[in-house]
């Protein structure tokens, strides 16, 4: 498969890592990097990366899978969503097995909720054509590159004239969480791989401000692994010459501006709002929420939801691993009463999450 | 994903012998039967180039600058 190929090619990322050793052994001192992308953070455990990196350059997983960071109350509101039988809740399939406080749509789908997953988000504005009689209640959880998708189906729905779709917003977007794990001293961070497909939509200015106000390297990156080594590199090079910028290694996806078309759908659509992120808390203008004028396809505004106080599983170790601060096998639950066919937190469960890759592919 | 078949905003992309439908709405270029895209949740999101494509790979296959390499 071309673009896809050459950049797993083994001799080349085993040249790549030689050299990167070679220039790490020029740091001063250890250096953190965090990847940002439930992509890449699969990327590393299912190519081994962190096998080919030395003890002074070490990876570590951010918040940058959607499911894992929705908090536990948005799980709540997706089950209340299911109470009505007259709802379809139609979902991506990664939120089916999230644990919200007393349940997960998997065990009221087995109860007979009617939940059914899509592959996009306009196979639930079909559903609703399909269904004038029944409410079709969308998830709409992810970031940047998502909530484009999200946008365009509400725009096929209202050219449909349908009043039976609408959607239970829970998008966030990127930027903000990294400003905050940068001023955090206990991460340390020295650099980031930026997201690869986030960066299609919101592009490499983006991260220009972050790289401004605390001058931490930036490098948009792919997720092949030559493209994480190479994204590797490149931070590198910039610790070892004192250097902060931006830099694009994903060219061939991603340019400076993104995309303006997904963006001004998106912005249409959507308005910043504060929003709570799974082990951040709440993040000022970190989530989308749906404008105004388009109230009739918020879930929010068109349901009334019985949604029970939040009850979080004081084991679950989920936040402190999105904040990078704990590596899955350092949590008691890992492997033992956490799993994917058993996941206690989020982020066992999505394949982008850091405990299910961790699981999946081990050290 | 490989392009396949383009029908005004519908198109239907190939990876690994897998086919599916998307859309190009979101997309601000245009695009045509053959190109790469980038496929999300059943939207192309972004066309791959070539170009830098070729450029990326060369930039890895190149022998590090020699003060990289003392």
């Amino acid at each position: 498969m071309k673009f896809q190929d050459e950049f797993r090619d083994r001799a080349l990322v085993q040249n790549m890592a030689t050299n990167i050793r070679r220039m790490a052994e020029r740091l001063k001192a250890p250096v953190n990097f965090m990847e940002v992308c439930g992509t890449h953070t699969m990327s590393i455990y299912q190519y081994g990366i962190r096998s080919l990196l030395p003890d002074n350059v070490r990876l570590v997983s951010g918040p940058g899978c959607p499911v894992c960071v929705t908090p536990i109350g948005y799980v709540d509101k997706a089950l209340a969503c299911t109470a009505d039988s007259r709802n379809i809740v139609a979902t991506f399939g990664d939120m089916l097995r999230v644990p919200g406080s007393h349940s997960s749509l998997m065990e009221e789908r087995a109860k007979g909720a009617d939940i059914r997953i899509v592959y996009s988000p306009l196979d639930a504005v079909s559903l609703a054509k399909n269904n004038p009689e029944r409410l079709v209640v969308f998830l709409g959880v992810g970031f940047e590159t998502t909530a484009p998708t999200i946008a365009a189906s509400i725009l096929e729905a209202g050219r449909q004239n349908l009043t039976n779709y609408c959607v239970l917003a829970s998008h966030k977007t990127m930027p903000v969480p990294m400003d905050i794990l940068t001023g955090d001293p206990e991460l340390n961070l020295k650099g980031y791989l930026c997201p690869a497909h986030v960066s299609t939509v919101i592009g490499g200015n983006a991260y220009k401000p972050l790289v401004e106000k605390y001058h931490i390297p930036c490098v948009v990156t792919g997720f092949e692994p030559a493209d994480v080594m190479q994204g590797i590199e490149m931070l590198l090079a910039q610790v070892l010459s004192g250097d902060s910028r931006v830099e694009i290694q994903y060219s061939r996806a991603v340019s400076w501006e993104g995309n303006p078309k997904a963006r001004a759908i998106l912005r249409q659509f959507f308005e910043p709002r504060d929003a709570v992120w799974r082990g951040l808390g709440v993040l000022p203008g970190s989530g989308l929420a749906i404008r105004a004028e388009y109230r009739n396809f918020d879930a929010e505004h068109v349901l009334t939801l019985d949604v029970p106080e939040t009850l979080e599983n004081p084991a679950c170790l989920c936040g402190e691993v999105l904040k990078g601060k704990l590596p899955p096998f350092d949590c008691p639950l890992f492997s033992t009463l956490c799993t994917p066919e058993s996941p206690v937190g989020a982020c066992m469960v999505s394949s982008e999450g850091t405990c299910a890759a961790a699981y999946k592919y081990g050290r | 994903m490989k392009i396949l078949s383009k029908d005004g905003d519908s198109i239907v992309a190939e990876v690994d012998g897998v086919q599916k439908e998307a859309s190009v709405m979101l997309l601000g270029e245009d695009v045509s039967v053959g190109d790469y895209v980038i496929v999300h949740a059943g939207f192309a999101i972004s066309r791959l180039d070539e170009e830098y494509a070729e450029e990326t790979l060369r930039l890895m296959r190149e022998v590090f600058a020699s003060e990289d390499m003392a």
